[in-house]
């Protein structure tokens, strides 16, 4: 069960994944280079949030160019699981590998807080720890988050429970009042339709340990091992 | 000696909060005649080639490729002689 954190110029949560794979789960861990063209024996990959390549033109714009990126792509068109945040989902929309865009914040302000999400789909590799309506506190840190894609993919997205988190209160409750940086649907964190890569703006990796105060981001990584243990097991 | 000068814009009807806040920064000047304003990215890249029909099919690719988010952008350009 060998996890991948995917480094490029500008990362700066590599080091947060990495612990909560090494320290939190105990499990193997390794960093990948943006100009690695093989990943080698992966079984998830993780791409960081942090200004890969300064953020410079749009974020992930050069980022999702890089070599190592096509190397992911055809990981995850043979059913790996890949997770991105923050700059990390940015990446994985420029790479086309998700639907839609992360625009600049509706009120043009880095936000950065403590942010409380409600759990819309549970039944994926990435949210199967927590309950469906389940409210958990993530912080979120970004300039570009505001979701944005056009209707009839949204339409589509909805329907097919493509939506994995929203910002909501703390009843679970979604308005634009809880909306914090002007998302279409207040859409947080999305899965492309396979079901395979996921990406989300806040960042439930500074949400992982106990030392930070607040442990509910740690169901997604949780999940993931479950995931591939399972799948491990049917393998074997 | 070829340069393009490409222009890069959100697409009409995606809300530009950058351009919402020139045009109150404008109006908060004196400037009352504003319909509205929205901010883009222009980019002049000097080519090595004189031959002005690969340029456009080269910078197209470029936009294309990297450029421009065509979920979210539009784009154009004009080569010119330099």
């Amino acid at each position: 069960m060998n996890w991948g954190v995917l480094l490029f110029p500008g990362s700066n949560c590599a080091e947060d994944c990495f612990h909560v794979i090494d320290k939190v789960l105990g499990k193997p861990v390794k960093y990948l280079w943006h100009k690695d063209t093989e990943l080698g024996d992966v079984d998830a990959i993780i791409i960081p949030g942090g200004f890969s390549y300064g953020d410079h033109l749009r974020p992930g714009a050069i980022a999702h160019l890089s070599p190592a990126m096509t190397a992911v792509k055809e990981f995850a068109a043979n059913g790996g699981l890949v997770i991105g945040i923050c700059n990390g989902f940015q990446i994985l929309t420029e790479s086309r590998m998700l639907p839609g865009s992360l625009l600049q914040n509706r009120g043009l302000k880095f936000l950065c807080q403590d942010q409380t999400l409600v759990v819309d789909n549970n039944s994926t590799p990435f949210t199967s720890e927590y309950e469906q309506g389940e409210t958990i506190i993530c912080p979120i840190a970004h300039n570009e988050g505001n979701y944005y894609a056009k209707p009839e993919t949204i339409a589509e997205m909805e329907k097919n429970g493509q939506i994995l988190f929203r910002y909501a209160n703390s009843d679970g409750e979604v308005s634009e009042a809880t909306n914090p940086n002007g998302s279409l649907n207040s859409i947080a964190g999305i899965i492309n339709r396979t079901g395979n890569v996921m990406g989300m703006m806040p960042h439930p990796e500074r949400s992982s340990d106990e030392v930070l105060r607040l442990t509910n981001g740690k169901g997604v990584f949780i999940s993931i091992l479950k995931h591939l243990e399972m799948k491990h097991g049917s393998d074997q | 000696m070829l340069k393009a000068i490409v222009t890069v814009m959100l697409k009409k009807g995606i809300f530009d909060p950058q351009g919402r806040a020139v045009h109150n920064g404008l109006e908060s000047i004196g400037f009352e005649n504003i319909k509205g304003v929205r901010v883009g990215k222009r980019l002049e890249i000097e080519l090595t080639t004189d031959d002005k029909e690969s340029a456009e099919a080269e910078v197209h690719k470029m936009c294309d490729k990297m450029l421009a988010n065509p979920v979210v952008e539009s784009y154009s350009f004009e080569i010119q002689e330099v």
